[in-house]
């Protein structure tokens, strides 16, 4: 069995360990860096409730090796939130409008409108739409979701603007 | 589920890497990954060793002189957003659109959308609108293979085990023309059903050139060259399009599978052809 040195930046702190080089990043988020706010569903790239952010990019932890991270920065959900623990925006506005229910999708639905509405929060219906398209859930129904991605939307294009 | 355990190597070099790929049997070449992952998760591949090409920055460069040469590392983010993709080639941009999820182009590349070679893949359908060429290295040398003679069969590119895709070159079209894009996919982002690509040159309200490609209907994307043929000197007149649509589009042998039969792939892609037509026609004089 190979295994790999790897280090990385999670949620900004520093972390660095050996793993073998068939983990996916989505394991070693949850079994090597203990956190377990990133879900693992399909495994092949078509639930998205794995997305994590690297380098700024929403990706799917479970179609990136871990030893591809090296020297990368990673956010997971655990990171979305401020550090004295003040909710994100969109973690405002997914309790606001119901937007979550069992909750396995809802990391990913975060890390991913997190990137893609910190890129440009002037978003269309359509646009918000086709963004969380990549994203399964089965509680729902969506709508709480796009209600509440308008809404965080707004908050953050406010917040730009301060 | 989990990929199987394999010896990874990450080469530094183009040449260390076609010595990987020479001397390791069985090894797999790791781009994007966004097809490769899954099929390592669900263990239908098991290789020996995985070269990961994600070193190779002289593969992730795009540049124009009287082509388009685009490295075979290119994100397809990358694509999405370049500046000279939008000039030179709009229809890639268009394509785009319908290619997964923002979260798989952030890490997909060009070279691997065409050494995957899904059926319903929209950058090989893209590729084959402008008959790119592709180079392919080995540690004896590169090759230039065109597009028409890249997909043997499904899955399967043109492409030996000790190869790697380096490079793509587009030329594109002289200005004026115009650039269609039609898909359908049950969710967006999933793999299409039927699509079209669609390149259209007139004059006098003639058609004087055209080039169709087709994904998601056959084992293969392709060039619909009966099709063109048809239509190459006929009015561009949708109404007389749609009649001579008709013959070619009843020439294919459509897939049939657990998703869709075959005979509404037919009705999908009459419909989607007709449209991608009439979009690249309304787009023939904007320029």
């Amino acid at each position: 069995m190979q295994e790999q040195d790897v280090q990385m930046h999670v949620n900004g702190k520093p972390v660095s360990g050996k793993v073998e080089a068939r983990t996916h990043l989505g394991d070693f988020l949850r079994q090597a860096v203990g956190l377990t706010g990133t879900h693992l569903g399909c495994e092949h790239g078509v639930c998205g409730a794995c997305t994590v952010i690297v380098d700024g990019d929403a990706v799917r932890s479970c179609l990136m090796l871990a030893v591809q991270a090296d020297n990368c920065d990673v956010t997971t959900i655990e990171g979305i939130a401020e550090e004295n623990g003040s909710l994100h925006p969109l973690q405002e506005a997914f309790r606001n409008n119901h937007a979550l229910q069992c909750g396995f999708c809802t990391a990913g639905m975060i890390t991913s409108l997190y990137a893609f509405l910190s890129e440009n929060p002037n978003r269309s219906d359509e646009e918000i739409r086709e963004a969380i398209s990549g994203n399964i859930c089965r509680c729902t129904g969506y709508q709480g979701i796009i209600s509440a991605a308008k809404e965080a939307a707004a908050k953050m294009a406010k917040d730009n603007r301060n | 589920m989990k990929a199987s355990a394999f010896t990874y190597h990450k080469p530094n070099s183009l040449d260390e890497a076609l010595g990987l790929l020479k001397s390791e049997e069985e090894a797999k070449v790791l781009a994007g990954g966004q097809s490769l992952m899954p099929m390592l998760n669900m263990r239908f591949v098991q290789p020996e060793t995985v070269v990961d090409v994600n070193g190779l920055s002289e593969l992730s460069t795009i540049s124009f002189t009287d082509r388009v040469e685009l490295g075979a590392l290119v994100r397809q983010k990358t694509l999405a957003t370049d500046t000279i993709i939008e000039q030179h080639l709009p229809v890639m941009r268009e394509a785009l659109k319908w290619v997964g999820h923002f979260q798989t182009q952030s890490r997909g590349t060009i070279g691997g959308s065409l050494c995957h070679l899904d059926p319903a893949s929209e950058l090989p359908m893209v590729a084959l609108l402008y008959d790119a060429e592709l180079q392919v290295a080995s540690a004896s040398g590169t090759r230039v293979i065109p597009i028409k003679e890249w997909g043997l069969a499904y899955m399967m590119p043109s492409i030996g085990p000790d190869e790697l895709l380096t490079k793509i070159f587009i030329k594109p079209w002289d200005k004026p023309y115009g650039f269609g894009f039609q898909e359908f996919a049950r969710r967006h982002g999933d793999f299409a059903i039927a699509a079209v690509g669609c390149l259209l040159k007139l004059k006098n309200g003639v058609i004087t050139d055209i080039a169709i490609s087709i994904g998601g209907v056959e084992d293969v994307p392709r060039r619909f060259i009966e099709c063109e043929d048809e239509l190459r000197g006929s009015n561009y007149d949708i109404n007389e399009i749609k009649q001579r649509i008709v013959n070619p589009l009843n020439q294919i042998n459509y897939l049939d599978d657990s998703l869709v039969t075959g005979s509404y792939r037919h009705k999908l892609l009459k419909g989607l052809l007709a449209r991608a037509i009439e979009q690249a026609g309304t787009r023939t004089n904007s320029d």
